[in-house]
């Protein structure tokens, strides 16, 4: 467990450095999912990085929808041993496997869908579920959407199919850090209450209060996955901070998709301190 | 050889014959379908593989996603819509989780182009070959009749890629031979001719039989090719025809911007710079309309590519 706070300090710290590198990307939603995909990676799935497939089968598989937080995907795939840490210095840069937003279309271990236009990845993961079930590969399916995505109309024809077809090898995780681009989701187009709406589309719903706490994401995501098989979709609704760990970041929309420049990187970096090797 | 019309058939049913048969054949092959089977003639799929049958209801745009997920897995989804709502209204589910994700899928719309009929333009999508062919790795087909439709639905799932597979709803001449395997990419040669060379698809390889039947009794020999396959187009087939007749007539059920004529048009234009006119909608919308009537309004009919046949000819 210490082993993975640490390794949330250096995913952290691969986030910014990778957007300052190239003075483009998505900071903030980035750095308030860093405790999601460590715990997801470093303790809740099961799956073989050295050994990637794109079929996954008697894998746990898990789709981006909200891609743009492609930094954090990427960090926690490379220190995950999907591709070399070194290949981080890539991101954004021309003839890379690490795009803008993920893509398999290079060929990058540990992606199995491209993402980046919202919306489209709770269909996907559903298929996937699908197709688990037809295979008898009694794995799960985990997927992470942003609480902004949820305004896309496919999202819901989606939640509708995975209720209403007892898709129930699936984990859907919502970021809600209440922030888009624009402003407050509230500001922006209030969307009520999240868990709500999945209550009424007859999802089983969860909430992680403290998305940004390594230990309650462990322990909320085992709860999600002591929720499968049984007949429900699982959505857990997980409340983070854009911006988390980087004191500046916080608490506004401003850092969803602008780089920090020199000085800022320093005083991030300064807040997160080394823990593994700097790629 | 001649060709003769076994009796009439929709193409749709040909896909329902074909993706029945993958079902018993490959045990990969799912189907999914966004509330309309029957139109579709999906049902004895459904009946008798209901496991691998996914409906989705009205909601196209997630049965793309949940098609691109399940081939992950191993999986061979069919998809099954009309052409409108299995192009257009889902393009940038197609664009990101299917062609550039480089999934498996097999896109098939029914009702395409004007011959759907009385529902009218609504439905009566006029551009979706354009927008699949523009879709990096998407390969792009419509079969000309029932044989060949079924023919082409049990080989695409041998493809390891996306496909767009079109076809439509009115029952038309059912003449290609029920034996004949179908190969993706290869023109297929219905008449051999010197004075001009006749390209079809769809529903207008028939007409353009017909219309090759009337030239020949004004004494113009014109040759028949079944281009079937719009994405990768046979550049051999087509060249080696212009060669012989020096001009060519396109025909299709499509627009004219984005069609097969416009796929034609630009292999010759960078190749051998060939006199060329086309047989298209020109940018219009459809109607309400027997389908037959529409044809004829449309300037799809034989008889338009008879005139448009003698036009070229002039311009050799």
């Amino acid at each position: 467990m210490n082993d993975l706070k640490g390794l949330c300090s250096q995913v952290r710290r691969d986030i910014v450095r990778m957007v300052h590198a190239v003075n483009s990307g998505h900071p903030g939603g980035s750095l308030g999912c860093t405790e999601y995909f460590v715990a997801l990676y470093g303790d809740i799935m099961k799956y073989d990085a050295k050994n990637f497939t794109m079929d996954g089968v008697g894998e746990d598989l898990f789709f981006l929808s909200n891609g743009h937080i492609s930094p954090v995907y990427y960090s926690t795939l490379a220190r995950m041993d999907f591709f070399p840490v070194e290949e981080l210095n890539t991101f954004r840069k021309i003839d890379s496997r690490l795009q803008g937003h993920p893509t398999t279309h290079e060929g990058l271990p540990g992606i199995r869908i491209a993402s980046g236009s919202l919306g489209q990845g709770m269909s996907v993961a559903i298929g996937a579920a699908e197709a688990k079930k037809l295979n008898n590969d009694d794995r799960t399916v985990f997927s992470l959407h942003g609480d902004g995505e949820l305004q896309e109309g496919q999202i819901w024809e989606a939640a509708m199919y995975a209720a209403g077809n007892k898709v129930d090898n699936l984990i859907c995780t919502i970021d809600a850090n209440g922030q888009q681009i624009d402003g407050s989701t509230d500001d922006v187009l209030p969307m009520g209450s999240i868990g709500a709406k999945f209550e009424a589309f007859g999802w089983d719903v969860m909430t992680i209060e403290k998305g940004n706490d390594l230990d309650s994401v462990i322990a909320g995501l085992n709860e999600a996955k002591s929720r499968t098989g049984k007949g429900k979709p699982v959505c857990v609704v997980m409340k983070t901070e854009m911006g988390a760990g980087v004191d500046f970041m916080m608490g506004t929309h401003k850092w969803h998709g602008v780089a920090p420049n020199d000085e800022q990187l320093a005083e991030a970096l300064a807040q997160n301190p080394e823990t593994l090797s700097d790629y | 050889m001649k060709y003769t019309d076994s009796g009439s058939k929709d193409t749709r049913s040909g896909f329902g014959a074909g993706l029945h048969e993958l079902g018993k054949s490959n045990e990969n092959v799912v189907a999914l379908c966004a509330d309309l089977t029957g139109s579709l003639k999906m049902d004895a799929f459904k009946n008798d593989f209901p496991d691998r049958f996914f409906q989705t209801g009205i909601a196209e745009a997630n049965m793309m996603g949940i098609a691109a997920g399940m081939t992950i897995g191993g999986k061979i989804p069919f998809t099954g819509t009309f052409a409108n709502f299995s192009t257009g209204r889902v393009y940038d589910q197609i664009r990101q989780s299917i062609a550039y994700s480089g999934k498996n899928v097999k896109i098939c719309a029914s009702h395409a182009g004007l011959t759907l009929g009385e529902d009218g333009a609504t439905h009566q999508i006029l551009e979706d070959i354009g927008l699949m062919k523009m879709l990096p790795g998407m390969t792009v087909i419509s079969p000309c009749d029932y044989n060949q439709t079924k023919a082409a639905t049990i080989a695409i799932a041998d493809y390891d890629g996306p496909v767009y597979l079109r076809f439509g709803r009115p029952k038309v001449a059912n003449f290609t031979n029920p034996d004949e395997k179908f190969e993706i990419g290869k023109a297929q040669m219905l008449k051999e001719g010197k004075d001009v060379t006749i390209i079809a698809n769809g529903h207008l390889v028939w007409e353009a039989l017909q219309a090759a039947d009337a030239l020949e009794a004004k004494g113009v020999n014109a040759e028949v090719i079944n281009i079937h396959t719009i994405k990768p187009l046979d550049d051999a087939a087509i060249l080696a025809s212009i060669r012989k007749t020096g001009c060519v007539v396109t025909a299709e059920e499509h627009q004219r911007n984005g069609g097969l004529g416009d796929s034609v048009a630009q292999l010759l234009a960078s190749s051998t710079p060939t006199p060329q006119e086309f047989v298209a909608v020109n940018d219009s919308f459809g109607e309400s309309g027997k389908p037959a009537d529409l044809l004829v309004k449309y300037g799809l009919s034989k008889e338009n590519i008879v005139a448009a046949a003698e036009k070229v000819m002039v311009r050799k």
